[in-house]
């Protein structure tokens, strides 16, 4: 269980990006944050795992708190906490299998990571998530040589081999074909309910939120204003979080559409 | 979807040589090379055993370093600054046609052979050995120097913004194409926006080491700094050879400054 | 049509606005004005400038044909000249990447190192090899040991600074995505840092190795081994054709150089 307490962000003596966030989620369920550009978002996501540090607030998971934490401390908490980005985030120029196993690295040796030589329930593991989303046979291949979508599966079974107790998304779909992205965000609801995981999953397109969600949050200017089940998140719901502000319209009609190609360079 | 499922669940780095022969055969060569290149090389170690005193005596008699005769520097300096100038601003300008010449992507084989061959040549005397030269031929003083670092420039700018013009994103250059530009229109939009900044950027790079190598193109007579050094270190006036580099180093932490601030402005 | 056309001529558009066209202008006029000084200032006797192709030319003519009767001593001269290279560039690497490491903005352990590395690398750099060379000549006696001491200084500063920079130059996504594993820094380093500096590394080793090569050959000018010993007695004595075959030789191995760097490049990129 994530809960998320009051949660303030500021940069500088800037209007504060986060406002007082109040968020709980329940595990074993998938709640979208959706929101315009600038909204906070994603400043929300990397204030759990801390790759923003958070001004003021809570954020507890599974009871222990995540924001007074420093060091190998703070290290051993991100381990338990698995991210999936909006631009991969791999390493273009290793293996799929070692972009896979990197992410135990919160558990190896500093030799056993330089080396290579990770124990075998992990590689055992690397390889059952790998063939579970369908890229198993790519192991030894470059990570720069697959496409987006395949790309994206890497990224998210890294985040899966930290043995996460939560699992962050930030825009995963949102450098993805439209095709692709259905398929990412049906992987990450099926992988919810079968590691009983609670999911956050940032994302622009309201249709697919609707769609593979079962709980949406409406974030505007660094505060919560819409928490419910896909099917209250009506006309009134949109205007209120997007109203005024511009943002292209194929984002808010029923069919999604991402970035056209999901390459990136 | 899925593959067969592997009988073992192992997993080992592909390793950086496919080769195993290949890559124990490197590994055995190096030690070989290691080897051999020590052995052959003739060192006399009697008289690198003298070497701390030495080295004691020298920084002893440097120190402090003496500005006493700055009018000497100053001139030095000013010489130095000029070639630099005049050699940056004539190689960086010449090196353009050569570099585009010598592009695979963009000129036709013979064109890219003769440019490559012009900046191999350009490239393959360090300066000092085309300084000896040209003082042999045009005699002593700047001009030797500034034909040397021109020649110099060109090979070094023109060998790097070829190679930046190799790695340019080539749809660009499709775009323009596409649009009906001709060669030169190509050039211009397309290769030169892409390439613009790594220029400028190498051209101050350039103008640090042009600064620099004035300075040891004058050991040889070429003009600048470098005469003025090579004979303070000729008289063991060690003072003010270290007083010189001294200047030559704040010169270059300058210069560096400056060619850093221009690439972050352009960039 | 018609309309349209006139619509399109009256809306102006320009490259650049005014502020910046007025700093380009004065970037411009400043350069200018540094040029006239330099080529009105400069100590040239104009006269010999135009003389100087019939100069060259002359001079050209005295070295040919080139000399082959010192060929032998001229080769066993150019090996030592690329082990100096050779090994001068493999031991550079050894403190050239440290030194990158602390002296790189995202690296670096604290602002001190930072200082540190990057005073390291501008001494290394202000100091062209062949200074380095009459320093170490003077305190180790003229050979090879002070012209692979003097590459060396020279070229961690090279390696060192364009190493740094492509650490400061790296995607830093993958970085991130690494600290959100929970991995140390080192850990962070080895995965996120290394694998995207590693072409830029061998480039630049590679690079450096062409250069290195081409400084090599002038050590010897002040003492410190290679080829450079035997062109300085040619020059000094006016034996012209001997000079045109170490030329010659010369561009032979920087030709053999550059292939080998072409290679290598091919090969690692």
């Amino acid at each position: 269980m994530l809960e998320i307490a009051n949660l303030i962000k500021r940069y500088g003596q800037d209007e504060p990006v986060l406002k007082g966030l109040d968020l709980v989620v329940e595990d074993n369920s998938v709640v979208a944050i959706v929101g315009a550009s600038g909204a906070g978002k994603s400043t929300m996501l990397r204030c759990i795992n801390r790759l923003v540090e958070p001004t003021s607030g809570s954020i507890r998971l599974n009871g222990s708190e995540l924001v007074t934490l420093r060091g190998a401390a703070l290290r051993r908490a991100r381990r338990k906490i698995g991210m999936v980005f909006q631009g991969f985030n791999l390493i273009d120029r290793l293996t799929v299998m070692e972009n896979v196993l990197a992410g135990r690295l919160g558990y190896v040796s500093l030799f056993q990571a330089v080396t290579r030589r990770f124990p075998a329930e992990d590689i055992d593991r690397a390889f059952a998530l790998m063939e579970r989303v369908g890229i198993a046979h790519y192991a030894n291949k470059r990570a720069d040589e697959l496409s987006g979508g395949e790309r994206q599966r890497v990224g998210v079974v890294r985040a899966l081999m930290q043995e996460p107790e939560v699992l962050l998304a930030d825009e995963p779909t949102a450098s993805l074909d439209p095709r692709t992205s259905e398929q990412i965000m049906m992987l990450l609801q099926s992988l919810a309910s079968e590691l009983s995981l609670p999911v956050l999953i940032n994302i622009h397109n309201v249709a697919q939120a609707k769609a593979y969600t079962e709980r949406i949050v409406g974030l505007r200017h660094g505060k919560m204003i819409f928490d419910g089940v896909p099917a209250d998140f009506d006309k009134a719901a949109l205007e209120a979080i997007y109203g005024g502000i511009e943002a292209p319209d194929d984002e808010l009609t029923e069919s999604p559409a991402g970035i056209a190609s999901g390459e990136e360079s | 979807m899925t593959r067969p499922v592997p009988a073992t669940r192992t997993w080992r780095k592909p390793p950086f040589i496919a080769n195993p022969l290949l890559r124990y055969g490197l590994l055995v060569g190096l030690v070989a090379y290691l080897v051999w290149a020590f052995g052959s090389l003739p060192f006399n170690w009697e008289r690198i055993g003298e070497g701390l005193p030495r080295a004691g005596r020298i920084f002893g008699g440097g120190f402090p370093p003496s500005f006493e005769r700055y009018d000497l520097l100053l001139t030095g300096f000013k010489e130095s600054l000029q070639i630099a100038v005049l050699a940056t601003l004539l190689g960086v300008m010449l090196s353009v046609p050569f570099a585009v010449m010598a592009a695979r992507n963009i000129s036709p084989l013979p064109v890219y052979l003769l440019g490559r061959a012009v900046i191999i040549v350009s490239r393959s005397f360090h300066p000092v050995i085309v300084a000896i030269l040209f003082v042999a031929a045009v005699g002593f003083g700047p001009l030797a120097g500034v034909l040397t670092l021109t020649l110099y420039s060109i090979g070094f700018v023109g060998k790097l913004l070829a190679e930046e013009i190799e790695e340019i994103d080539w749809g660009q250059v499709e775009a323009i194409r596409a649009a009906g530009g001709g060669l030169l229109v190509t050039l211009v939009y397309a290769v030169f926006p892409q390439v613009l900044p790594r220029q400028v950027g190498l051209s101050m790079y350039q103008l640090d080491s042009n600064l620099r190598a004035s300075a040891v193109v004058g050991i040889v007579g070429a003009g600048g700094i470098g005469g003025t050094l090579m004979n303070a270190f000729g008289r063991y006036d060690y003072a003010f050879a270290f007083a010189i580099l001294l200047v030559i180093i704040a010169v270059i932490l300058v210069s560096e400054g400056v060619s850093g601030w221009v690439r972050k402005r352009i960039w | 049509m018609v309309e349209r056309d006139d619509a399109l001529a009256a809306r102006v558009w320009r490259r650049y606005d005014r502020r910046e066209r007025l700093i380009r202008y004065g970037v411009l006029l400043a350069t200018l004005m540094v040029v006239v000084w330099a080529v009105q200032d400069i100590d040239i006797f104009w006269p010999w400038v135009w003389d100087a192709p019939n100069q060259i030319s002359s001079l050209g003519g005295r070295m040919w044909p080139p000399d082959p009767s010192r060929l032998g001593e001229i080769l066993s001269a150019m090996l030592e000249t690329v082990h100096i290279a050779t090994l001068a560039t493999m031991l550079t690497v050894l403190v050239a990447l440290p030194v990158a490491y602390i002296a790189a903005q995202n690296t670096t352990p604290n602002r001190a190192c930072l200082w540190l590395g990057r005073f390291i690398l501008v001494s290394s750099r202000s100091v062209n090899t062949i200074i380095w060379a009459l320093l170490f000549v003077a305190i180790f006696g003229p050979g090879v040991l002070a012209g692979i001491l003097a590459i060396m200084c020279r070229s961690i500063g090279f390696i060192g600074k364009l190493m740094g920079e492509a650490i400061e130059e790296i995607d830093r996504r993958p970085v991130e995505a690494m600290q959100a594993t929970g991995a140390s820094k080192l850990k962070v380093i080895a995965y996120a840092v290394v694998p995207q500096v590693m072409p830029a590394f061998f480039a630049i080793v590679i690079l450096r190795w062409d250069i290195n090569i081409r400084e090599s050959t002038v050590l010897g000018l002040v003492g410190a081994g290679g080829i450079g010993v035997i062109l300085q007695g040619s020059i000094d004595t006016f034996a012209w054709p001997t000079v045109a075959t170490i030329l010659i030789a010369i561009i032979t191995l920087v030709l053999i150089g550059e292939a080998i760097t072409g290679m290598l490049r091919g090969k690692v990129l």
